[in-house]
């Protein structure tokens, strides 16, 4: 192995504790906030964390002194985010906890999330998932490539890292065309569903994880004002929030030979054809 | 007066349909410019001069780097129009710059958004479609991502000629991000999947087979959609994914057929006009959101459809 290829990479996967996509989601019509109980870590986030995994475990693995910290903002359960990653294989754990991020929107947690990765030394790469299934904006990481000057390579569906040019290559779907794209460190990466297969967290992994130290920090402890996050420090301010009229129940029909034309029926009656 | 910036990362000489909603949407606007991270030809200059916008903004692409050309543009143009309404498309890379602009010029992104008011008020899709929500900017400058098939393509009317104007870029750094290859995809026939009226769509029902989708997708002029297993399933391009982590549609009418309904499938399609589900199995949740469910086998279904409507139109 190269003497480049052990060079120890110093990366932050970010994580989200978001409410479980299989229940019903309800934002509160005091705060319009989501409500965030029965929560769990973002599905999409945990391509992340595989991207990561895998790209120490192709470079020499964490004996060769690469770092993954899984990180996180949010109150207090959020920290569970954390833990699901650190069950994966993440080698510590980060959690801004702080009362004032609530009401935060993407650019506040943009904010937030550049000044907590600035909190950790000499970070190279920072890798997420392609958008969170809450808020599903897919900003996040463009914002954080701009805050923090790296690179942006987003919406990768298969990425490979060059380690003595300690360079990514990712493609990308984009507009009608798939490119392929590459830069050098640092950078913000983040990860669609074709990038790989997460792992599930096994025993060992479970076990492993009980003795990895999560750091809490505050935002005085990453430098920033209670005012530059929340609802304060949002651009955005949200009106009303409405759910939608249930759909009206349909009619539910068994073929026995002719649905195809009741289908056509239906379409001719909705003026549709 | 508020004044709208529509930005196109490409414009080709006729705009795609959610090019021209997102005309529409700015020329209700006191002011609108377009601003395109490309030269915009004569006969595009004719389109947008068709929804009454007699000012356009462009710059050449140089082609270097990934991206970086289209930042700048935008950049450049809310700079050069002090606009406090920008436009753009809902597309993931349309959102990143927007995105990114948001953070380098204080300004809001709303993403998912159907609407716009006079007052800049955005009305958005919260939740895959489950809530709709409003939202203002705070800072004076709101950068609306609009979501294709929300408005409805009205040409307003001719300002004669637009008048074009270079945008003139400041020195661009070595670019970040390169570009290594290329893939072009084959261009279709049909209409694009996020843009279409009519989509037809299927699953792992399909069974490596979607001759019958085809069908009747010729037939209707449809899209074709597919669920995450049929794409993973190597049936068809990854490109026809519709859902949570493939394209969101909302069109007139959305045909499933052979799509059990996970929730990841229903985010991208619930909010469709009118839903038609074909399913072998009555308890598949994909009939609780269908206006009409068909319990059967979607070979002989849609074969049958396809030629029943062709046999009207005879
Ligand atoms: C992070 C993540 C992201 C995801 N993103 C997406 C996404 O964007 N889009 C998406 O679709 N899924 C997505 N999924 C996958 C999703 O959870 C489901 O697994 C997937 O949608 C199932 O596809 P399906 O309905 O085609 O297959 P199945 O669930 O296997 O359903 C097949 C259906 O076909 C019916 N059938 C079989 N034969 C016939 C026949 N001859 N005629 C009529 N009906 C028939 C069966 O009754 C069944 O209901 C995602 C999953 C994860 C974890």
């Amino acid at each position: 192995m190269s003497d480049a290829s052990t060079t120890p990479l110093t990366i932050v996967v970010l994580v989200k504790h978001v409410p479980d996509v299989q229940f019903d989601r309800h934002i509160d019509q005091e705060s319009l906030r989501l409500d965030r109980s029965e929560s769990v870590l973002s599905e999409l986030d945990e391509y992340a964390v595989e991207a990561a995994l895998a790209l120490v475990e192709d470079n020499g693995g964490f004996a060769a002194g690469h770092q993954v910290i899984a990180a996180t903002m949010g109150a207090g359960s959020s920290v569970n985010s954390v833990k699901k990653a650190l069950q994966m294989g993440a080698s510590s754990g980060l959690h801004l906890n702080d009362a004032a991020l609530a009401g935060s929107d993407a650019v506040a947690t943009s904010k937030a999330l550049a000044a907590l990765v600035r909190h950790v030394p000499n970070v190279d790469l920072v890798v997420t998932g392609m958008a969170s299934t809450d808020a599903e904006t897919s900003v996040v990481p463009a914002q954080l490539a701009e805050l923090l000057g790296f690179a942006q390579l987003t919406h990768a569906a298969s990425v490979a890292f060059d380690a003595s040019a300690r360079e990514l290559t990712v493609d990308r779907e984009h507009l009608n065309q798939r490119v392929t794209l590459k830069a050098g460190l640092p950078a913000v990466l983040s990860v669609t569903d074709q990038a790989n297969d997460p792992r599930y967290p096994n025993f060992k992994g479970i076990m492993a994880a009980k003795k990895k130290s999560i750091e809490e920090v505050d935002l005085a402890g990453i430098g920033l004002a209670a005012q530059e996050v929340g609802a304060e420090g949002s651009t955005t301010s949200v009106l009303a929030a409405e759910q939608r009229p249930a759909r009206p129940a349909g009619t539910i029909i068994h073929d026995s030979g002719d649905a195809g034309i009741a289908l056509v029926d239906f379409l001719a009656a909705q003026k549709l054809i | 007066m508020s004044s709208a910036l529509v930005f196109f990362t490409d414009l080709s000489a006729a705009p795609g349909k959610a090019q021209r909603e997102l005309l529409t949407l700015a020329s209700r606007f006191g002011t609108a410019v377009v601003a395109a991270a490309t030269e915009i030809s004569a006969e595009a200059r004719e389109a947008i001069a068709g929804y009454g916008i007699g000012t356009a903004l462009q710059a050449a692409n140089p082609g270097r780097g990934f991206g970086e050309h289209e930042l700048a543009v935008l950049d450049a143009a809310l700079q050069h129009t002090d606009a406090d309404l920008v436009l753009l498309g809902n597309d993931s890379f349309s959102r990143e710059l927007g995105a990114r602009i948001a953070v380098r010029r204080n300004a809001a992104i709303v993403t998912d958004v159907i609407d716009v008011s006079a007052e800049l008020i955005a009305t958005k899709d919260e939740l895959a479609g489950s809530y709709t929500a409003s939202a203002k900017s705070t800072t004076g400058v709101l950068i609306a991502a609009v979501k294709p098939n929300s408005i409805e393509d009205a040409p307003a009317g001719s300002a004669g000629t637009v008048q074009v104007t270079d945008l003139v870029l400041g020195d661009a750094a070595a670019p970040k991000v390169s570009i290594v290859a290329v893939e072009e995809k084959v261009a279709s026939e049909r209409p694009s999947l996020s843009e279409a009226r009519v989509v037809v769509a299927g699953g792992r029902g399909v069974d490596g087979d979607f001759g019958p989708l085809e069908d009747l997708a010729d037939a209707l002029g449809a899209a074709i959609g597919a669920s995450r297993a049929a794409t993973d399933a190597g049936w068809i391009s990854h490109d026809a994914q519709v859902g949570q982590t493939g394209v969101t549609v909302s069109p007139q009418l959305y045909i499933s057929a052979g799509i059990s309904g996970a929730i990841q499938q229903k985010a991208g399609m619930q909010t469709s006009k009118y839903i038609i589900a074909v399913n072998k199995d009555v308890d598949a949740p994909v009939f609780d959101i269908a206006d009409l469910g068909i319990v059967g086998d979607l070979a002989k279904v849609l074969p049958q459809a396809a030629a029943e409507i062709r046999r009207r139109r005879a």
